[in-house]
């Protein structure tokens, strides 16, 4: 099909240049973590359910008390999507890329919005297992992306 | 106190629909005076009339309209949150102004002029937000990438497959070939759909709808009033907005829990809106559903109940949703995916015209038509219109 990339194709980073970051008080502790390569979730610090992105209140419970728990790294793809046609020119030069929702299961009911990279395009597979790897950019950020654990 | 039955729609106003950037040198403020000038005369009304605004989308404003088209004054104006999900409600936000005596002849109008911002690529522009970085840094550009993640689930969750798809895209564009306001009026094969482009896997630019400039409006007045107007009533019958949690900001967080996901956010309202009204989804004799993305037509056409969750895909493989044959027509005008998007006004148009029996693929003896707008991050909002 026209526009679909070979599926040995590797997925490449996405345009981090349209990226710029802000933070809050609520979410300055994820970037931070990113920043020393940690994956972290916000866990409700009284009834512990996770919630990301970490919003100043526990939805099920209101506490605005917050553990950052450090998380294996460890994510399980639940959906993705292949980007091979640049609609922007800040895109050519990272095609193909491949945002994707990653579940992350040891901080259950939490999912990332976030990227495969450096993986062969025709192995992707929802349900897949992904392991946290680390987009260090030039403006100091670092943003947590995800590749296939079997990549070969 | 219920808006059921209580208000009609009495005028109708549109500008052509211009492919993205093609109406320039009009303003879009301009073009939403055109729709309401038009919506106005149609209902036989004078502009002086006017005492209410309902709007769902930005850029233009109550001043600014009130002071190009000499509007005296105004007892009501208010935007439903939100934006493309609003188009709907936005008539029920009327009905509420005239029902609670906080206006009598209120318009409603939604406008797009793409020349400087394409919606294409509309998420990069959004602002950096904490919030918003928990997308922005994936690349996700446009909505048609965000919702390329959606259809992926639905796909896999379902069985779902890209011939589902293409038979949206194909049926509305069948549509679309007899309407001469439709801005795309091309015969689209099946061969064509699957030679476009891939712009998000699993989406082809037949997925996608439109980009294109224009403005609709329509004139909402007491039900008891509209009877004596110029035009038959098309009769407000029902109209909900809103949504749960559980869909919450959509596909912004894209953490709704896996049976709300491959939905499209709209079955509370959809509930709500055939509680009000008083019918079932059997009743309903054509729909205008909102298509920025053909598999999210599959997702409405079950959580509004035409079919089972997940069957959305076989029941437009029957040729359900066909002009021609079809038991449920839908996006009769040639919708957003060829006709023209104007963030769901253009539905609500073509509602009325159906209502009306003006439409150009006319449904016959149509007497039910049911509207929606979203899915977005809600709300999500849905009406049915009726024959007076």
């Amino acid at each position: 099909m026209s526009g679909n990339p070979n599926s040995a194709a590797i997925a490449k980073a996405p345009p981090t240049g349209l990226f710029r970051l802000t933070t809050d008080q609520w979410t300055k502790p994820f970037w931070d973590a990113a920043r020393e390569h940690r994956l972290v979730g916000a866990a409700c610090a009284d009834c512990g359910r996770f919630r990301m992105p970490p919003t100043p209140f526990c939805p099920h419970c209101r506490s605005q008390r917050i553990d950052w728990r450090e998380l294996s790294g460890r994510g399980i793809l639940y959906s993705y999507t292949i980007v091979a046609r640049a609609i922007m020119p800040e895109m050519v030069d990272s095609i193909p890329y491949v945002p994707a929702l990653v579940n992350l299961p040891d901080a259950p009911g939490t999912r990332l919005i976030t990227n495969v990279v450096g993986s062969p395009l025709g192995r992707l597979r929802i349900g897949a297992p992904l392991r946290v790897t680390w987009l260090d950019t030039d403006d100091g950020v670092t943003i947590p992306m995800f590749t296939l654990e079997d990549n070969e | 106190m219920s808006i059921c039955n209580r208000t009609a729609i009495v005028g109708l106003g549109s500008t052509p629909y211009y492919k993205r950037g093609q109406s320039l040198p009009q303003t879009l403020p301009e073009l939403v005076c055109k729709a309401i000038i038009a919506a106005v005369d149609d209902a036989g009304l004078r502009l002086e009339d006017v005492d209410g605004f309902a709007y769902y989308s930005e850029g233009f404003d109550t001043p600014y309209l009130m002071e190009t088209l000499g509007i005296p004054e105004v007892t009501f104006t208010a935007t439903l949150t939100g934006s493309g999900g609003g188009s709907a409600g936005a008539v029920g936000l009327a009905s509420a102004a005239i029902v609670s005596g906080q206006a009598r002849t209120v318009v409603v109008v939604g406008g797009t002029q793409m020349a400087e911002q394409r919606f294409g690529s509309i998420v990069s522009a959004y602002p950096d937000t904490p919030e918003n970085a928990f997308f922005s840094s994936s690349g996700l550009v446009g909505p048609g990438h965000m919702f390329a993640l959606l259809a992926r689930r639905y796909m896999h969750r379902y069985g779902a497959t890209r011939e589902h798809f293409a038979e949206v895209a194909l049926s509305t564009r069948a549509n679309a070939v007899r309407n001469p306001n439709a801005v795309i009026r091309k015969p689209m094969t099946r061969d064509d759909y699957f030679n476009a482009p891939m712009i998000a896997d699993p989406l082809c630019l037949f997925d996608f709808c439109l980009e294109t400039d224009g403005a609709v409006a329509v004139v909402v007045t007491s039900l008891e009033r509209a009877r004596d107007l110029r035009r038959d009533p098309v009769r407000i019958l029902a109209c909900s907005q809103g949504g749960g949690r559980d869909w919450g900001r959509s596909l912004y967080w894209m953490n709704m829990e896996d049976d709300v996901f491959v939905s499209s956010g709209h079955r509370p309202v959809a509930k709500r809106l055939y509680e009000m009204a008083g019918v079932t989804p059997a009743d309903i004799d054509c729909a205008q559903i909102y298509d920025h993305f053909t598999p999210m037509v599959l997702a409405q056409l079950e959580d509004y109940g035409f079919c089972a969750p997940g069957e959305g895909g076989p029941f437009v493989a029957s040729g359900a949703i066909r002009y021609e044959g079809g038991s449920l027509p839908v996006n009769t005008d040639g919708g957003q995916l060829s006709a023209g998007y104007i963030w769901g006004m253009s539905h609500v148009r073509e509602a009325v015209e159906q209502i009306r029996g003006t439409a150009v693929n006319q449904v016959k003896d149509a007497e039910l038509v049911l509207v929606t707008g979203g899915p977005s991050s809600l709300p999500v909002s849905g009406l049915i219109l009726a024959r007076d």
